[in-house]
């Protein structure tokens, strides 16, 4: 084509009477950021193709009638570029009115107050009043299930969670609906997300700019448990919460948080702090022997692991059929759960009743999956509450304490105890490469020298290898994000599938950037909290699920071996079809 | 299933058009009219949606968006009226008083008996000969007051000789 | 010298529209059986001779626009008739499609064939759905008798034409939104780029023109666009269709050649002839909704491309609605507005916030309640419309509103005061209600 882009050939441009040269095809955007000129956006994401609804970052281009959105606009030769003129900001200003007008304004009551993309145009625009007529509707809010909240008066239409419901995950739950005036987001006929193919993912809460969708807040129920002095308050931590729950106290991306996560969660009132980490090594153990007892035996290949709560609701909901791939193994935080309420309330001499378990998870499907009805091995709800990482931080806000100023502290035994096995299920690759550590070593009888199986890790979406398990060759995929698992389903069900084994995360890079983690995630983000995972596990002296002390103690005094007849009835679950 | 088509008659619809994705607004128009509600039920949709391979979400956007779809019932004939400026200017809503007051219904309601639905809509064309109101494929101009209740009449006489 | 030329529309009701043989007897698919012994590159060049102006209201040179398709290498390309006329005062196409569809499909024909299509996709808006079946009949016999299907009239050259139908959203003649909708989709526009061109209907380059465009390449391709050019002004070739209605004496579609005044339009016996019931004309509407309204001042300004616009008028669709002095400004500029508020389709803010901010303050106008103040909220809200909106609907929905607010201040200014000149608003304070 005669007007592809040819990214070797540089522009020249002057914005804001400042000369740069970009490659062809850079958006005014992104030539504007490159010379320190932030333009404001609040359709955008980094990560999403543009969507110029919004209109905000509008821009004077010289010979040009209308404005540009430098969000779509790529820069041409020459073109001479004003950021900042008069025209464009009484444009801006008048667009933010416009949105204003038709939204609540009842920042005080948000749960996005001082973190709302909204509230912080309008404050840079300074705002004072809003001189529009009041068009905002009284539209019931959407909380009828564990998960997720829609407040659609909130709505600014920007349309993120739709491309990231529509093509990033490719659930269609929700999508655009009429027009003008009633121009929303919504689902099929207005039905719940419950009734939806909804999977409570959460992608479509971290993309929101606003209070529009947000998990469940849960806080209430667990303030109340650690309040009441006859309870015994346990919680565990999910891996990938220890690098973002930093983001939220001014921490950089990716820095580990564990230590003081830790002493705030004592801080806040929990009898004991536990991790999920523990559970996650007890997952490889047992999804390890399934997987080879599947090869060995004969069952159904390739095996699919089944941590991902929102990936198990995926294949419930959409291919029924093939549920027989899907690793009987519950994912580590049930696993946590019904451990916590047996072997762990045996041990430490309180009934099981008396124990009130929460999970802090960067999960919003996890909130759904604590409910399910089989989730009760030890007679009671296994794991009662899940908090996401932000509402954590909420607690941890609420409680004045200054993340900053905590001293590290350690998990309490006996569920505190983990490999760096454990600590990379939080990215897409992590659960495979732990699994691989551990089954290596046990069909091998040899020790795994290199532990660092970097053909397995990075955010691509689809990645494939072949390991040589002395002699028996092993082939293994990996997906994130649930359209990267329906290209590996689709695969299945036409039977060109080879693997023996597949990892999936239903998040975009695996539970690091899960709906319950802080807002703002964003690929560059991503990077920074799988780095910080990878560096936690690299930092650990035992790093193979089956070198856990704790866990061995745990299959000697209590579950006896993996695959055992406890292992069944406590860690390992069914699943069934579900319409929507 | 609702009471109105049966799954083979919209199947059938749908296999008319081969199944092909882009006919969706041709095969949703004529669901609606083989309704004989002038509308299309969430459970068709469906139908359309499986056959077609595409998202029940995405044939929603496509029933909210365009003016001619109804996801509630309505009357077996539609009376359209225009309700646009060249037609206002002429003595529009003229023509709405006519109307509400022969069918004895308000804009935007449907006669107990199910048999007429008023509702205003943009401009179909008719300028030439407005003000002007569109029952299904026909069109009405130079209203009066005695070619509207001729115009009820034909329609109401229609309607009992196909019972 | 009469102010009426026939030429695209000299068939209409004067032949069976769906009759190849009657189409042929009165000189029909002559353009076609030329265009086939032509160079593709011939052909643009006659076009663009011609000055043929897109007739959809844009008015982007057809020539162009074929030659910039014709310079993309990759195929398949489209050919896709834009047949979504929606804007109100605006049914020539309808008369075209409806009376002589076999002169809009010789015409796609022709640029199927200058573009080496194999099919070509005519949107006609659900509205006109009884029109759909007769253009479907036409174009069945078309493809018997040759003219359409497998090796169109002996040649190597295959080409089939497919109906496709709206279901009512005026935003559909927007052709990225037209595209959409033909893929079976919500009618929303596309972000651009890429342009259509480039990457049109199902990603492939694609041409979308209007009937009345498309209309007339038989005729410039089979009179030689020497001929076409001087029925025009220099820089308008040929004649345009034009739809009068509203309180006119002989409302209808008239064809006249580019140069006429809008006086003759109105006025003239064999056009407009005059204001209905003996009244005054007041102002007039141009080129549909989304068009700018004139005044009596602009009545001698010559109906063409070049004049109008230097006139702050428009060509637009072609439609003409003309008001008498019973009509009240504000009050008519609310059912534009209303049609606007109807018809966005919500994605971006200007046009889903304006459209609704703008009805308001025109209400409180009407109602007596505005003020002075108003007016700045009134130019800030048509600015940002016009200025950022994402498409042409929005960027030309505050037209109107700005061309009467410069041609009828006074009248604005008396509802300040409480005051409605053509007695049309504040009746119900006046009765006491």
């Amino acid at each position: 084509m005669n007007d592809a882009v040819n990214i070797n050939k540089n522009i020249t441009v002057t914005i804001d009477g400042i000369q740069t040269i970009v490659p062809e095809g850079t958006t005014i955007l992104e030539a504007a950021k490159k010379l320190g000129i932030k333009i404001p956006t609040l359709c955008h994401h980094s990560d999403l193709k543009p969507g110029a609804t919004c209109r905000v970052c509008s821009v004077e281009v010289k010979g040009q009638r209308r404005l540009k959105t430098s969000c779509n606009t790529p820069v041409a030769d020459g073109d001479e570029i004003t950021t900042n003129s008069k025209a464009v900001r009484e444009a801006r200003k008048t667009i933010i009115e416009l949105i204003l007008a038709d939204h609540p304004q009842d920042c005080l009551k948000c749960v996005r107050n001082g973190n709302c993309e909204l509230q912080k145009l309008a404050y840079e625009y300074q705002i004072r009043e809003v001189p529009f007529e009041r068009t905002v509707k009284d539209l019931p809010i959407e909380d009828s299930n564990p998960s997720i909240v829609r407040d659609m008066n909130k709505c600014i239409k920007c349309g993120r969670c739709v491309e990231v419901c529509q093509e990033v995950q490719q659930v269609a739950a929700i999508n655009t609906s009429f027009r003008s005036g009633e121009f929303k987001i919504s689902t099929a006929f207005n039905e719940s997300l419950a009734d939806s193919p909804c999977v409570y993912c959460g992608q479509c809460i971290t993309v929101c700019p606003v209070g529009a969708i947000t998990e469940k807040d849960d806080t209430d129920r667990v303030w109340e448990a650690l309040d009441n002095p006859d309870i015994h308050v346990v919680v565990q931590t999910a891996p990938a919460v220890r690098v973002a729950i930093g983001e939220e106290f001014d921490m950089q991306a990716g820095s580990i948080g564990t230590g003081k996560m830790v002493a705030a969660l004592k801080r806040l009132g929990f009898d004991k702090v536990f991790d999920t980490n523990f559970t996650a090594d007890l997952t490889i153990l047992e999804e390890g022997n399934e997987l080879l007892q599947r090869i060995t035996e004969g069952g159904v290949l390739p095996m699919m692991t089944s941590c991902s709560p929102g990936w198990i609701n995926y294949i419930e909901k959409f291919y029924p059929e093939l549920l027989p791939h899907v690793s009987s193994c519950k994912s580590p935080q049930q696993m946590f759960g019904a451990v916590a309420k047996t072997y762990y309330a045996e041990k430490a001499g309180i009934s099981p009743d008396k124990i009130f378990v929460v999970s802090i998870m960067p999960c919003t499907a996890k909130k759904y999956e604590c409910t399910r009805p089989e989730m009760r091995s030890s007679g009671y709800q296994d794991v009662d509450v899940v908090l996401t990482t932000r509402e954590l931080a909420r607690m941890i806000k609420q409680a004045g304490l200054d993340m900053g100023a905590l001293h590290d502290e350690e998990y309490d035994d006996p569920l505190g105890t983990s490999t760096g096995a454990a600590v990379i299920f939080g990215a897409t690759g992590g659960v495979m490469e732990a699994a691989l550590r551990t089954v290596y070593e046990v069909v091998t009888g040899q020790k795994l020298e290199n532990v660092d199986l970097k053909m397995v890790r990075g955010l691509k979406g689809i990645k494939e290898a072949e390991v040589d398990l002395a002699g028996t060759k092993v082939k293994i995929a990996i997906a994130s994000s649930l359209k990267n698992a329906k290209e590996i389903l689709e695969k299945i069900k036409a039977g060109e599938c080879d693997y023996h084994f597949i990892e999936i995360m239903a998040c975009p890079g695996g539970c690091l950037s899960g709906g319950g983690q802080p807002f703002g995630t964003t690929n560059a983000i991503r990077e920074k909290r799988l780095e910080g995972l990878y560096n936690i596990d690299s930092s650990l002296k035992l790093r193979k699920s089956h070198e856990n002390p704790a866990v061995n103690k745990l299959y000697e005094e209590f579950l006896e071996k993996p695959l055992g007849h406890k292992s069944h009835e406590l860690l390992h679950t069914h699943y069934v079809g579900r319409k929507y | 299933m609702n009471d109105g088509l049966k799954k083979e008659q919209i199947l059938g619809i749908i296999e008319k058009k081969n199944g092909e994705k882009e006919q969706i607004l041709s095969i949703l128009m004529e669901i609606q009219k083989e309704s004989g509600k002038n509308y299309v039920d969430k459970e068709w949709a469906r139908i359309v949606a499986d056959e077609l391979g595409i998202p029940l979400t995405k044939v929603y956007d496509v029933l909210t968006f365009y003016a001619m779809f109804s996801t509630e019932p309505r009357g077996k004939y539609v009376i359209e009226v225009c309700n646009s400026a060249p037609c206002h200017v002429v003595n529009g809503s003229a023509v709405v008083q006519m109307f509400e007051e022969e069918l004895g219904i308000k804009m935007g309601e449907t006669t107990a008996d199910g048999l007429f639905t008023l509702q205003y809509v943009p401009c179909f064309g008719a300028c030439d000969i407005g003000p002007a109101v569109k029952i299904g494929e026909k069109v009405y101009g130079n209203l009066t007051k005695e070619k509207v209740t001729e115009l009820l009449n034909s329609y109401r006489e229609v309607s009992t000789c196909q019972k | 010298m009469s102010k009426v030329m026939p030429l695209i529309s000299a068939n209409c009701g004067k032949i069976r529209p769906d009759s190849v043989e009657e189409y042929i007897n009165v000189g029909g698919f002559e353009g076609l059986k030329k265009a086939l012994k032509m160079e593709p590159t011939q052909i643009i060049d006659e076009i663009k001779n011609a000055k043929l102006l897109g007739r959809g209201g844009a008015a982007y040179p057809v020539g162009s626009k074929w030659q910039q398709l014709y310079n993309i290498e990759e195929s398949p390309k489209y050919i896709v008739c834009n047949a979504d006329e929606g804007e109100p005062g605006t049914f020539k196409d309808k008369l075209l499609l409806e009376k002589d569809p076999l002169r809009i499909i010789e015409g796609m024909i022709i640029a199927g064939y200058v573009f080496n299509s194999q099919d070509g996709y005519i949107y006609i808006r659900g509205e006109y759905e009884a029109i759909q079946k007769g253009f479907q009949s036409a174009i069945d016999n078309a493809v018997e008798n040759g003219y359409l299907g497998n090796n169109i009239l002996g040649t190597d050259y295959c080409y089939n034409l497919h109906i496709m139908t709206g279901a009512g959203a005026y935003v559909c003649g927007e052709n990225s939104a037209l595209l959409n909708s033909i893929e079976g989709k919500a009618g929303r526009p596309r972000v651009k780029p890429p342009h259509l061109a480039e990457v049109g209907l199902f990603g492939m380059p694609t041409l979308v023109n209007n009937v009345e465009s498309f209309a007339n390449i038989s005729t410039i391709i089979s009179i030689g666009a020497e001929k076409y050019l001087s029925y025009g002004t220099p820089e308008s070739g040929g004649t345009k269709l034009v739809c009068l209605s509203g309180q006119v004496v002989n409302p209808g579609v008239y064809e006249v050649p580019f140069g006429v005044t809008l006086r003759d339009i109105i006025y003239d016996s064999e056009l407009g002839g005059g204001i209905k019931d003996g009244k005054n004309l007041k102002f007039f509407h141009l080129g549909g909704q989304s068009g700018p309204c004139g005044s009596l001042s602009q009545l001698d300004t010559t109906y063409c491309y070049k004049a109008l616009r230097a006139n702050g008028l428009n060509v637009g669709s072609g439609a003409v609605v003309v008001m008498d002095e019973s009509v009240c400004v504000i009050d008519y500029l609310k059912y534009v507005t209303e049609f606007f508020i109807h018809e966005s389709c919500g994605k971006c803010t200007p046009c889903r916030e304006g459209n609704k901010q703008l009805y308001a303050i025109l209400d409180k106008f009407t109602k007596g309640e505005a003020t002075s103040g108003d007016y700045i909220l009134l130019k800030r809200i048509s600015d940002v419309m016009a200025k950022a909106s994402f498409c042409g609907l929005g960027q030309a929905a505050a037209t109107a509103f700005n061309t009467c607010l410069k041609n009828f201040r006074s009248e604005f200014d008396a509802h300040l005061r409480g005051k409605c000149p053509a007695g049309v608003c504040f009746t119900k304070q006046e009765r006491g209600e």
